[in-house]
């Protein structure tokens, strides 16, 4: 039976409310509350984890989110399931299930663990050194050194949690609330600022909160229950918006932050369901005031990991604000007067503590009187050599230190104990500061780094700016916030205040021990048990930036990134290499300053959300039959319309054959339509154009192709000029914004000039396209009233008619060589408009097809697709369209391209048709095409772009672009596949109707 | 991310504006004068500043108009913001 | 010459604590003049070093570098080497890197952990299918090891894949190049620094160029933060600078700096034993010997040198991540960064002779630089050491801007009826 630790009910422990939870397998019982961390100490439970590098025991080291070491599965093998979770972090529920990671079999006894003994092979950097003899088998040391990193295990299910966004605008945003982000929170909403107070932890108040000793007061109370009536009020503020549970993860330019809100994981798994998991808030704020505080800094001696080391301030923590001790036997040990701190509450608890070891020699300080008052042992100028104990701390040893700190001297004592708190003084919490872009400046007197010069509208106040103790607090932030928030003064002008606190410190970055270095483990970063003497030999290696030594070393870069011992890190090199700790410069905080959970970041743009669907109106028409649907960009189109258990080949063949023998029809509504009006608008369409538009006459159609200004072919499509300064544009499916966007450009910035208005139209109509030689039948009894007589209406025209009440447009163009005659319609009728179509065609077997068809009877024609026969390397000239760029204008946009010295070449890839000897054979499209096979290297000229089988030349035909091509007619050629080699001719293009007589048959 | 004051629409996210490069790179009047180098100066040859740099935004998911911004490329600090055919501020 | 590395001298130093290890590389101050100075101790500056003292016999060098060696993008990227690439000049250029990245580790005697784990690359509509076969048929006459793979090859290769059909982008098949994979970036930088100099390569950090001198139409030097250096031979590789520093010698240059973000996971065991690629859905993946999922992000629009990008682009990434990867919605970004790339129009690097004499360029390697690292340094060293390029990097000359000879890598712009 574990023993009990719980001392006194914790200020936020609800002792009516017992929980209970599972760690590797063991059930235990906490309170409402409680973190892991808490419930776990309180159950004398230290060893919870094993460490990245030498698996050695680890145990509770801090409270909160800056823990290195307590990190734990949650709910292994379920679908819930979350590796590396801070058990410092996480409140406990009813049902909780944790485990430690990175230990087999269990923690208590884990075979990895040999790489402790190990460890004097396994130096900072070692894989650099080694494992490269025989090469090939790097990959098998590889897969062992793969399967003993990692820390926790990944999800191996879809996660059933689901995660929103926020986009929240404020005057003010307060990171932290702690006394210095609750006073800002405070003035900043009563001077009628909108207000957003942001706090990582279930509670409020930081770490005053919980601070009842006598040698702290505020107006003549002790600080924490100041800060609870001042937490009152808060709550009642209109202006202010309070956010618990919290944590802000960047800060970007132009006071951008994102926080993640956590919303369940404090609650049962069975009260989770339909509630958001996360909600990421993405703040843009005209000021932020950071209150975010300070990390103590651990100390750096040999052993210093052991489970039951833990920071002071943190074992104060336990116990004032969760009611736990850390151990019976607590020793502290302390550089400045923090520690006494701790040593009160546990005095005040009744908890035991053997000694205080303090390296400083003489201290004249409230704190520590008092503590000598109750007949605590305090070693003056001593520091901890080493510690024992294997998987929790059993004693420490401790000797005099030298007057300059470099040296122990005198003889080792030995004291027992089975918890050591230790503090080195604070690190202000710049992290987010940094991330903004912020300077920091060097603080020689404690060795730190605080705020310098602020890169836009912020300010740090309290710890986190370098005010540590209460009285400059208190003293400095109502002043400084009455100057950023430019108001007229502050309700905290005469606060009294009583702060007991000896700023007095001796900083020692690594403390003298009797043993020489290489023999020691003194944990600088202790998840990556990074040493200090791995930092010395990275140093001796010639690492001398401090980015080398952390990337050499890995310190810094753990899960924690850092947050512990960073700055010992910098100490350790500032004097090894013996450089100003100023000039060093520090590592780059990254963000988030704590991770981040993935699906936090990406909200609800999962599964369906992924990505728009965009769907024709007519989309229900084709799902209810059955059609199979392709990607095309955003948008789905139908693909084919597959019949009876037919196959995408047997489908295709039958729609291509009706199409051509009677009538097809296609649902064309994605094609990008830009309407296009002005005075200039032809000679708009001049310059965008290859060809010219002046001489096109009213009601008429026509082809153009659009290169771009590198004389490349970008779009293309058929534009009809609807009246004397009107047209509607057509572009294609994937390329219609891409297209708009260029346009526009063109049109704004280097032709200002030109009277010409450009509206995307695209989703304003439906298009439908019937073609085939019954295709006029069908149309005309859709549309009776109108004259669809080859005089009246040519191929390449245009008319204006109406269905019912309803103004359509009809174009009497072709992608596929047959008659055919598209309708443009308002969107909200392209469906019934379908379906009319269908039922007139129904006695000419009217076949709907879908896009793979559709490239079939372009391909017999020999009409390009652009994107799938052009890359961005092919012009006109390529594609054999010479015909399509007009000699006669005096530019174009691709004009001048046309004619560098590699664009007039003529040995250029080019299009052409291709035939295969064997017609049944069908072509790969992409495979490559070749003149000899024999040749070495094999030299590639070039590759099929378009192939299929054509039922109505019943052979195989493709097009593909090939060097030199043009010249090449007849010519045989070869199509090397993996296995064999297809013999094919080069052809012209055009298969089919070369006479273009079916276009009015 | 930063916040651009679009001259029609007033401030707005970044995400809402494309970018499109370095500013004031006239279309040459008669390529067809040009010589192929003097061509590919004006087509693919950037200035690329670190530093200030005058550069031309689209508010394309808002009024679609381009215009011209300053911006320092080295902390993304924008300076100005002026309408296209505007005559630019000095930095 | 250095102490060789080996488990041996690993063994022998643990007995002395590993307190005698020398340095990997000095830390010189310059000399006055030496034979050739590279501009930029990223990967390809250390590695041209490297190749122009071992193969040219040129041994007074030195790398200038204004912060500290391999922490530009060296040390920022995703590590994904292939050689996979459609242009014959590119499948020479890349796969002439993999071939030496092959015996790296050996070659150096420090070990880049090049892990040949295989890449795939995402089809994930009907023209990603054409393309990627395109790229395969190209690859296999090239001599490169790509195959391409149906949707079930793709799951059974890395089953982790979301490869139902119902899925917005669903996959329809891909490529794997077996050879290719991933190796330590920083080792790569440290290891051609150990190796350069101990062929007598000065490494100058923190020493920023300031300047380029000219006598007439050639160079004579460059102005640092350390003082003139006399040179008649300046390589420049500073990606993401590549047009500052050409701006101090007068040139322009067809390059826009652009922020590139990457990001990791925390750490887990192992869970994808490859790297996948999908443009289409903007995803690229794989995980670390450390056991972070590492994953690449896309580029913003506009030109920067903050090395900090938006988070839209960050968001974008994980959606796609997530759309593959419904399992990582649980696991944890650890940390995002940002580098500068510098971009050609056609997504090809420059390895060139400019028009001033003595002054050569490489650059514009875009996003995908660290894998052709060896290559590069190997072939701007033969070019600078010989002032004309080899023949596999003379397709990445500056005058194909002019002549519109590009090698086009950007492929086909994905537009269809």
């Amino acid at each position: 039976m574990n023993k009990n630790l719980r001392v006194k009910s914790g200020k936020i422990i609800d002792e009516t409310y017992r929980i209970s939870f599972q760690f590797n397998g063991k059930t235990y019982y906490g309170f409402q509350g409680d973190t892991l961390a808490s419930a776990l100490l309180a159950n004398d439970v230290h060893l919870v984890a094993r460490s990245f590098k030498y698996h050695r025991p680890r145990g509770i080291m801090t409270a909160g989110s800056e823990e290195p070491n307590a990190i734990v599965q949650l709910h292994d093998n379920s679908d819930r399931t979350e590796p590396n979770v801070r058990a410092t972090e996480i409140e406990i529920y009813e049902g909780l299930v944790a485990s430690s990671q990175n230990c087999w079999p269990t923690v208590n006894f884990d075979i990895g663990g040999i790489n402790n003994f190990l460890s004097p092979l396994l130096p900072a950097g070692f894989y650099y050194k080694t494992f490269m003899w025989p090469a090939s088998l790097w990959e098998k040391y590889e897969y062992f050194i793969r399967k003993s990193a990692g820390l926790g295990k990944s999800p191996t299910k879809a996660d059933p949690d689901v995660y929103e966004h926020r986009y929240i605008h404020c005057d003010v945003l307060v990171i932290g609330s702690g006394i210095s982000g609750i006073i800002a929170a405070k003035i900043s909403a009563k001077n009628g600022f909108k207000t957003l107070l942001v706090e990582e932890k279930p509670n409020l108040g930081g770490s005053t909160i919980y601070q009842n000793s006598d040698h702290f007061k505020i107006n003549n109370q002790n600080s924490g229950s100041w800060l609870d009536k001042e937490i009152n009020e808060i709550k009642k503020l209109k202006n202010l918006e309070i956010k618990t549970r919290t944590s802000v993860a960047a800060y970007h330019g132009y006071n951008f932050l994102l926080a993640r809100e956590s919303l369940t994981d404090h609650l049962p798994i069975e009260q989770r369901k339909g509630k958001t998991r996360h909600r990421l808030l993405k703040i843009r704020a005209k000021k932020v005031i950071s209150a975010t505080g300070s990390i103590e800094r651990p100390m750096i001696f040999d052993n210093n990991d052991r489970p039951g080391i833990l920071l002071s301030s943190s074992i104060k923590r336990y116990v004032d604000l969760f009611g736990v001790a850390c151990g019976e036997k607590n020793i502290l040990f302390t550089n400045n007067d923090s520690a006494y701190e701790t040593a009160i509450s546990l005095i005040q608890k009744g908890i035991n503590i053997e000694a205080i070891i303090d390296n400083r020699e003489e201290i004249d300080s409230r704190l520590v009187y008092e503590v000598e008052k109750n007949n605590i042992k305090i070693f003056k100028g001593f520091t901890v050599t080493d510690t024992g104990g294997y998987k929790r701390i059993k004693r420490i040893s401790i000797m005099q230190l030298s007057k300059d700190g470099q040296k122990v001297i005198g003889s080792k004592i030995n004291i027992s104990c089975d918890c050591l708190g230790v503090s080195g003084g604070w690190t202000p919490a710049v992290h987010l500061f940094t991330q903004s872009g912020g300077k920091l400046k060097f603080r020689d007197e404690d060795q730190t780094f605080i705020p310098d010069s602020y890169p836009s509208d912020q300010l740090s106040i309290g710890a986190c700016n370098g005010d540590l103790t209460l009285d400059e607090i208190l003293g400095n932030v109502p002043q400084v916030l009455k100057k950023f928030l430019n108001i007229e003064a502050t309700e905290y002008a005469n606060l009294e205040t009583l702060s007991s606190t000896n700023k007095s410190k001796r900083n020692i970055w690594l403390l003298p021990t009797d043993k020489i270095l290489g023999k020691t483990k003194s944990f600088v970063d202790f998840q990556n048990d990074s040493t200090a003497k791995d930092i010395k030999l990275a140093l001796r290696e010639g690492f001398r930036s401090i980015e080398h030594v952390k990337r050499y070393t890995t310190t810094g870069m753990g899960t924690d990134q850092g947050k512990l011992g960073n700055m010992h890190a910098l100490g350790i090199i500032s004097e090894t290499a013996d450089a100003k700790m100023g000039k060093l410069g520090t590592t780059t905080f990254r963000p988030p300053y704590t991770p981040l959970t993935f699906g936090t970041i990406v909200g609800r743009n999962v599964g369906e959300f992924f990505d728009v669907f965009r769907k024709t109106p007519m989309h229900e028409w084709h799902t209810d039959n059955k059609a199979e649907f392709e990607n095309v960009g955003q948008w789905k189109r139908a693909w084919y319309y597959p019949k009876n258990n037919e196959d995408m080949h047997q489908a295709v063949q039958r729609e291509s054959k009706a199409a051509r023998e009677s009538a097809g029809i296609l649902d064309a509504s994605t094609l990008g339509k830009i309407d296009i009006q002005g005075t200039d608008a032809s000679e708009f369409l001049n310059r965008v154009y290859t060809n010219a538009w002046s001489k096109l006459a009213v009601g008429k159609c026509r082809y153009g192709l659009m290169l771009n200004e590198d004389g490349m072919v970008y779009d293309d499509g058929v534009t009809t000029r609807l009246d004397e300064n009107h047209y509607i544009m057509t572009t294609t499916t994937g390329g219609a914004a891409n297209v708009m966007s260029k346009l526009e450009d063109y049109l704004q910035t280097e032709w200002p000039e030109l009277d010409v208005y450009l509206t995307s139209v695209t989703d304003h109509f439906a298009t439908v396209s019937v073609c085939g030689p019954n295709s006029k039948k069908i149309i005309s009894q859709v549309i009776p009233d109108l004259d669809f007589s080859d005089k009246n209406f040519p191929h390449m025209s245009f008319k204006n008619a109406k269905i019912g009440k309803i103004n359509c447009r009809v174009m009497r163009i072709s992608f596929t060589g047959e008659q055919s005659y598209e309708i443009n319609i308002q969107a909200n009728y392209g469906k019934s408009v379908w379906e009319k179509c269908m039922e007139a065609g129904k006695d000419y077997n009217i076949t709907p097809y879908g896009t793979e068809t559709m490239h079939l009877l372009r391909a017999e024609k020999g009409f390009i697709i652009v994107g799938q026969d052009t890359d961005a390397t092919m012009t006109p000239i390529d594609l054999q369209m010479d015909w399509i760029v007009s000699k006669k204008k005096y530019d174009f946009i691709g004009k001048r391209s046309l004619y560098r010295s590699d664009t007039i070449r003529e040995d250029r890839k080019q299009l052409v048709g291709l035939l295969t000897e064997d017609p049944n054979e069908i072509l790969e499209e992409g495979a490559q095409i070749v003149a000899d096979v024999n040749k070495s290297p094999i030299e590639m000229l070039g590759h099929i772009t378009s192939s299929y089988y054509s039922p109505n030349l019943k052979k195989s035909i493709a097009l593909g672009v090939v060097k030199g091509g043009k010249n090449r007619m007849g010519q045989k050629l070869i199509i090397p596949m993996e296995k064999k080699n297809i013999n094919v001719t080069v052809a012209d293009p055009v298969f089919l109707d070369k006479e273009n007589k079916r276009l009015n048959a | 991310m930063f916040i651009i004051n679009c001259p029609f629409c007033g401030e707005r996210d970044q995400s809402e504006f494309k970018a499109g490069g370095e500013a004031h790179i006239i279309r040459p009047k008669q390529p067809t004068e040009l010589s192929d180098d003097e061509w590919a100066e004006y087509l693919f040859m950037r200035k690329n500043i670190k530093g200030v740099q005058f550069e031309r935004w689209n508010h394309i998911h808002g009024c679609r108009k381009w215009f011209n911004v300053v911006r320092n490329t080295s902390n993304d600090e924008i300076k100005a913001v002026y309408k296209m055919g505007e005559k630019p501020p000095s930095y | 010459m250095k102490k060789k590395y080996s488990i041996f001298s690993l063994i022998k130093n643990s007995f002395s604590y590993h307190e005698n290890w020398g340095k990997a590389w000095k830390d010189p101050e310059p000399k006055k003049e030496y034979d050739a100075i590279i501009v930029g101790g990223g990967g390809h500056g250390l590695a041209t070093a490297y190749y122009l003292a071992k193969k040219h016999e040129m041994k007074n060098i030195a790398v200038v570098e204004k912060g500290w060696i391999g922490g530009g993008n060296t040390g920022r990227n995703t590590t994904i080497i292939r050689s996979n690439y459609l242009w014959d000049a590119s499948a020479g250029l890349y796969d002439h890197a993999l071939k030496i990245w092959e015996n790296l580790s050996q070659e150096l005697n420090y070990n880049v952990m090049f892990s040949q784990r295989g890449v795939m690359n995402l089809a994930h509509n009907l023209q990603d299918v054409r393309d990627l076969k395109r790229r395969t048929h190209a690859n296999r006459l090239n001599g490169i090891d790509a195959v391409y793979l149906n949707t079930d090859e793709v799951k059974k290769f890395c089953p982790i894949i979301n490869t139902s059909p119902d899925i917005r982008y669903p996959v329809l098949g891909g490529t794997l190049q077996k050879r290719a994979g991933t190796a330590r970036h920083d080792a790569v930088a440290w290891g051609y620094a150990r190796g350069a100099d101990s062929m007598g390569v000065d490494i100058i950090q923190n020493c920023e160029v300031k300047g380029i001198k000219r006598d007439g139409d050639k160079v004579d030097g460059i102005e640092t933060t350390k003082g003139f250096i006399k040179t008649n031979k300046i390589g420049v590789v500073a990606a993401g600078h590549s047009s500052v520093i050409a701006n101090m010698a007068g040139l322009r240059l067809p390059l826009e700096s652009k922020p590139l973000q990457a990001l990791v996971s925390e750490p887990v065991k192992p869970i994808i034993d490859t790297v996948v690629m999908s443009n289409a859905v903007h995803a690229y993946v794989s995980q670390s010997d450390k056991g972070e999922l590492v994953i690449g992000a896309g580029t913003d629009d506009y030109i920067s040198y903050s090395q900090k990008g938006s988070h839209e682009i960050v968001e974008g990434t994980l959606n796609a991540i997530l759309e593959l990867y419904p399992l990582f919605s649980r696991m944890r970004m650890l940390r995002q960064w940002g580098g500068i790339v510098d971009i050609c129009p056609d997504a090809s690097p420059i390895i060139s002779k400019t028009s001033i004499k003595g002054l050569y360029f490489n650059c514009g390697w875009g996003t995908g630089g660290f894998k052709a690292t060896p290559g590069s340094g190997d072939l701007f060293a033969h070019t600078i050491a010989n002032d004309e390029p080899h023949k596999l990097n003379a397709a990445f000359n500056l005058n194909r801007f002019t002549s519109g000879d590009l090698v086009d890598e950007h492929g086909a712009a994905a537009v269809a009826h």
